[in-house]
C-alpha cells in the first residue's frame, strides 16, 4: 500500500536524534563555526552515549559511519508481513537529517562516524571488520589533481615484498577529520598504467610517520568539521591493510571501492535535507513574527509573494525529501538504486543550496547577521552539492543511466 | 452562417467533435465541403456559439438510502511504501494500456476538434474509472476510498493523452464527489448513472473567467429562495460542457462561504459556450452560465460544509497532478528517444551534456511531482490532513510541469514546434495544471 509517511517504528528515533540535534549540536554551532579547527569536545560524551546506545538499538545507525555496513543490513530481523521492508538505510536517513537539521558541521565530525567506515564496512574482509570496526575512519581519494576524476588519481602504493608492506607516496586533500580520526583509509594506484582496476583503498593508521598532515582548511562552511590536506612520504602499512583483493582485475576493483558511494550518496543528500529544513523553520517563524501568514489552500498568486515563495521553496524541499526517502527505501528493498541515489543527491543538493541562500534573503538583515543562523547555514550547506559526488556528476550518471549512453559517448 | 443559428435555433449544441470527426472523413472532400465546414469550425472557436445546456437524462432514485454509504477508510499505514496493492497496479496498467493504444493516436484529431470521440468515451467508461470512488453497495468497482487508486489511473491515462484523459475522468470527479459528500437521497439519485453502461457526462466545476481567480472566493452566487437557492454566475473552462448532463458547481452560498451545488444541466436558465483553449482540447471544455438558476434544497452537496468545499479543492489539485506526472512521462519518454536517434556533428545528440542534462532534470522534477502527488493522496485515504501535501504537489506539478513542456519542445527544436510530434501539444496541456481548479477530483 502505497504510503510516504515516516514510519511509527522510527517515530522515537527521530524524536531522539531531534533532541540530540537541539541540545548539543543547536547549542554549539556558533561557537564552533567561529572557533575553527577547534576540536568540539562536547561530541566525544555524546559519541560515546551514541555508542551505548547503538548497543541497546536505541538511537542507532544516525550517523554516516554505521551507513555502509546497515545497506541490506538487518533486513531479516524487519521483514513485514507485506514484504515491505522499512530498515536501516531508512533509519540512518532519517536520524541523519534530523542531526543536520542541528548542525551539519558537527555531524561531519562525530568521532567514530567517519566516512571510511562505510568503505571499510563495503570491501574489508572479516579480519580487517575486526581489526579497524567501530574506530574513527576517515577517507582520502581527492587530490589536488583528481577531484570528480577519481580514476586518475595519482598517489601509488608500491608491493614491497622484503617487508611485506605496501609503500605509499603521494598528495591528498580535502580529508573530512583527517587530523582527528584514527584511521585513513588511502586510495591510491597499484599501477598507473592500469588505470581504475589497479586503484584500491589502504588503511593508514593516522600516527603513522610516513602520513604528514600539510594544513588544514579554510573553508566557507562546516568549519566545525575539519578538512584536512596530507603528504604520504614512503608511507609504509602491512599488506594486510588493503581493503578488498590485491588483484588488478579489470572493473571489479574500482567498482567496489565506487559501491560506497550508492550507499552514501541517499545520505548526503539527506544533510541537505536536514539543513534546509532548519532553514524553512527558522525562516517561518521569521516571516510569522513579521505578520505574513502561509495559506496552503490559496492559490500562490492569491497571496503575498513572501508566502508564496515559501511555499515554492518547501514543495522543492518535499520533492527532494521524498526522492531521497525512495533511495533508502529500495536499498532497504534491496532494489537496485544507483539512479534513484543520484537524482536524490543531485535534487537535495540544489534544493538545499537554494533554499537556503532564498531564507537568508526573505529574512532580510537578520538572516545575514550572524545573531542568526541562517547564514551559517547557507554557508555550510554549499559543501552538499559538491562532496559525494558534485550536481554534475549527478548528471551525468542520471542521464548516461537514462539515454544508455557510455561514459564513452557522454563526457 | 445560417446553417449555424439554424443549429442554434433548433436548441442542439453544436457539436465540435462531429464536425471535426466530419473534418476528418474524406466524405467532406468529394462533396467539395471541406472550405466552409472548416470556416464554421474557426467561427465556432471565435465567436460565442451559446446554446441552451442540453437536455439531459433524469436522474431519479429507484430506491432511496435513508443513511449514505460510503466506502471504509484504509487504517493508517506504519510502513513507508512505494509499492501499489496487485488491485491498483491491475488498474494502472489496463488503463495505462488502454491510453497508449488508443488515445494516443486519436489525440491530435480530438484535439484539434475539442472533443473525444464518444467511442473513446465508452471504452475509458468500461475501464471503470466512474466507479473508483463508488462504494461497493452502489455498485462501486473499489473496496475502500482510495485516492491513490484514482491518482495511479488518471496519471496512466494523461500519459496517452492529457485532454481526453480530462474528458474521460471528469465524470469520475462527480461520482467520487457524490459518493465522499452526498446524502442518501443525493447518492441514490445519483450514483446508479454513474455505475451503468451509459456513464453520464459530468464535470466539477469551480474555476470562473478571470485573472487572479481563487476558488475560495467565488462571483458564482447562491442566494436561499424559499426551501431551495437560486444560482447566478459564470463557470470556465468545464470539461464536457457542451453534452454535460449534471456538474458540481462551486458557489458562494448566501450567509455561508463557499459551497457545492448539483446541478443538473436540463434545469432552466443554464446556457452553454464552447470555450476552446490554449489545451486540453479534447476535454471539451467551455463555458456554464446560470441565470436565475432555481435549485432544490437537495443540491446543496455536504451540506454546504466550508470544509467539504476544500477539501474538494485539495482532491481537484491532486487530480491535476496526477495528469501532469503522466503528461510528464510521455514527454520524458519521448525525449529519451528522440535524442538518441537525432544525430548533429556526426553523433546522437544525446550525447551533448547540453541535452543529456535536460533529460536528466525533466526524470528528476517528474519523480518529485510523482512522489508528491502520491503522498498527498495517501495522506487523504489514511484520513491524514492533506491540504499543504496537496498544495506542495500541486506547485511542484504546475512549475515543473510547464518546464518539462517546455524542455520537450526546445530539445525536439524546430520539430517540436510543429505538429509532426506531440510535444507541441504536451506543452500546452501541462500549462493548464497550474491554472485549473476543480474539473477533476480524485
Amino acid at each position: 500500500m502505497i504510503s510516504l509517511e515516516v514510519p511509527k517504528k522510527f517515530e522515537q528515533l527521530v524524536s531522539q536524534a531531534h533532541m540530540v540535534a537541539t541540545e548539543i549540536f543547536r547549542a554549539n554551532s556558533r561557537k564552533y563555526d567561529l572557533a575553527e579547527h577547534t576540536y568540539p569536545k562536547e561530541l566525544d560524551m555524546l559519541a560515546a552515549a551514541i555508542d551505548g546506545m547503538n548497543e541497546g538499538g536505541g538511537i542507532g545507525g544516525a550517523g554516516v559511519g554505521t551507513v555502509g555496513s546497515a545497506s541490506g543490513g538487518n533486513g531479516a530481523s524487519t521483514r513485514e508481513r507485506t514484504g515491505n521492508r522499512n530498515g536501516s538505510n531508512m533509519a540512518s536517513l532519517l536520524g541523519l537529517i534530523e542531526l543536520c537539521w542541528g548542525d551539519v558541521g558537527l555531524l561531519l565530525t562525530m568521532p567514530r562516524q567517519g566516512l571510511g567506515q562505510a568503505a571499510i564496512a563495503a570491501v574489508a574482509n572479516e579480519e580487517q571488520l575486526k581489526r579497524f570496526g567501530g574506530k574513527w575512519a576517515a577517507m582520502a581519494i581527492t587530490e589536488p589533481e583528481a577531484g570528480s576524476d577519481s580514476a586518475a588519481i595519482r598517489t601509488t602504493a608500491r608491493y614491497d615484498e622484503d617487508s611485506d608492506e605496501y609503500v605509499l607516496n603521494g598528495e591528498k586533500i580535502f580529508v573530512t577529520s583527517g587530523d582527528r580520526a584514527d584511521l585513513i583509509v588511502v586510495w591510491a594506484t597499484l599501477d598507473a598504467s592500469k588505470g581504475r582496476a589497479a586503484i584500491k583503498s589502504f588503511v593508514v593508521e593516522r600516527n603513522n610517520p610516513g602520513l604528514k598532515l600539510d594544513r588544514l582548511e579554510h573553508k566557507l562552511g562546516i568549519r566545525a568539521s575539519d578538512t584536512a590536506n596530507f603528504v604520504l612520504e614512503d608511507c609504509r602499512v602491512p599488506k594486510e591493510n588493503l581493503l578488498g583483493s590485491p588483484e588488478i582485475a579489470p572493473k571489479a576493483g574500482f567498482s567496489g571501492v565506487m559501491q560506497t558511494f550508492d550507499n552514501t550518496r541517499p545520505l548526503v543528500a539527506g544533510m541537505a535535507i536536514g539543513v534546509a529544513r532548519a532553514c524553512l523553520d527558522r525562516t517561518r517563524e521569521l516571516l510569522e513574527e513579521a505578520g505574513l501568514r502561509i495559506d496552503y489552500d490559496l492559490p500562490l498568486h492569491a497571496q503575498p509573494a513572501a508566502a508564496a515563495e515559501f511555499i515554492s521553496m518547501e514543495s522543492d524541499w518535499e520533492a527532494a525529501r521524498l526522492l531521497t526517502l525512495r533511495a533508502a527505501w529500495m536499498a532497504d528493498n534491496r532494489k537496485p538504486n544507483s539512479l534513484e541515489a543520484s537524482m536524490a543527491k543531485a535534487k537535495a543538493g540544489r534544493v538545499g543550496t537554494d533554499v537556503a541562500l532564498r531564507c537568508v534573503a526573505l529574512a532580510g538583515a537578520i538572516g545575514y547577521g550572524q545573531g542568526e543562523l541562517l547564514e551559517k547555514w547557507a554557508r555550510d550547506v554549499k559543501i552538499l552539492d559538491i562532496f559525494e559526488g558534485t550536481q554534475q556528476i549527478q548528471l551525468l550518471i542520471i542521464s548516461r543511466l537514462l539515454l544508455g549512453r557510455t561514459s564513452a559517448e557522454l563526457k | 452562417m445560417s446553417y449555424q443559428q439554424n443549429l442554434a435555433e433548433r436548441g442542439m449544441t453544436i457539436g465540435l467533435r462531429a464536425l471535426n470527426w466530419l473534418a476528418a472523413s474524406d466524405l467532406l472532400d468529394r462533396l467539395g465541403l471541406r472550405e466552409p465546414t472548416e470556416r464554421l469550425l474557426h467561427g465556432a472557436s471565435k465567436t460565442t456559439t451559446r446554446t441552451a445546456a442540453r437536455a439531459g437524462r433524469t436522474f431519479a432514485a429507484a430506491q432511496k438510502l435513508s443513511r449514505p454509504a460510503r466506502q471504509p477508510r484504509a487504517e493508517r499505514s506504519d510502513l513507508f511504501d512505494l509499492e501499489p496493492t496487485e488491485e491498483q497496479q491491475m488498474l494502472r496498467d489496463s488503463v495505462r494500456e488502454f491510453a497508449l493504444a488508443k488515445l494516443r493516436p486519436a489525440a491530435e484529431a480530438a484535439d484539434e476538434g475539442c472533443a473525444t470521440p464518444g467511442e473513446l468515451l465508452s471504452q475509458a467508461n468500461e475501464l471503470g474509472l466512474s466507479m473508483v470512488g463508488v462504494p461497493e453497495e452502489l455498485g462501486g468497482a473499489v473496496e475502500e476510498r482510495s485516492a491513490v487508486t484514482a491518482v495511479l489511473m488518471s496519471e496512466a491515462l494523461a500519459e496517452g493523452d492529457m485532454g481526453i484523459a480530462v474528458a474521460c475522468l471528469a465524470p469520475a470527479g462527480v461520482s467520487t464527489a457524490i459518493s465522499l459528500w452526498g446524502d442518501g437521497e443525493q447518492q441514490s439519485t445519483y450514483l446508479p448513472e454513474f455505475v451503468s453502461e451509459n456513464v453520464p457526462a459530468a464535470a466539477l466545476a469551480l474555476l470562473e473567467p478571470r485573472a487572479l481567480f481563487d476558488p475560495f472566493t467565488l462571483s458564482t452566487r447562491a442566494r436561499r429562495e424559499g426551501d431551495g437557492y437560486v444560482l447566478d454566475g459564470v463557470k470556465s473552462l468545464v470539461p464536457r460542457a457542451p453534452d454535460g448532463e449534471l456538474f458540481i458547481v462551486g458557489a458562494e452560498l448566501e450567509d455561508g462561504g463557499p459551497a457545492l451545488f448539483i446541478v443538473e444541466s436540463k434545469t432552466e436558465g443554464i446556457s452553454v459556450e464552447p470555450e476552446p483553449a490554449m489545451g486540453v482540447r479534447a476535454g471539451g471544455t467551455g463555458r456554464l452560465i446560470f441565470e436565475d438558476v432555481k435549485l432544490p434544497a437537495s443540491a446543496l452537496l455536504g451540506g454546504g460544509d466550508p470544509a467539504v468545499y476544500s477539501e474538494c479543492v485539495q482532491l481537484g489539485r491532486i487530480g491535476w497532478c496526477a495528469l501532469a506526472v503522466g503528461t510528464g512521462q510521455a514527454v520524458l519518454d519521448y525525449v529519451i528517444r528522440y535524442v538518441n536517434d537525432r544525430r548533429a556533428f556526426g553523433e546522437p545528440i544525446s550525447n551533448r551534456q547540453a541535452v543529456a542534462f535536460t533529460v536528466a532534470n525533466i526524470a528528476i522534477e517528474l519523480d518529485g511531482m510523482r512522489l508528491a502527488t502520491y503522498r498527498a493522496a495517501s495522506r487523504a485515504d489514511q484520513s491524514l490532513s492533506f491540504g499543504r501535501e496537496a498544495a506542495l504537489a500541486h506547485r511542484l506539478c504546475a512549475e515543473c510541469g510547464v518546464a518539462i513542456g517546455s524542455d520537450g519542445v526546445q530539445l525536439l527544436g524546430g520539430h517540436g514546434y510543429v505538429k509532426e510530434h506531440p510535444v507541441e501539444r504536451w506543452y500546452r496541456d501541462l500549462r493548464a495544471v497550474g491554472l485549473m481548479e476543480g474539473a477533476l477530483l480524485v
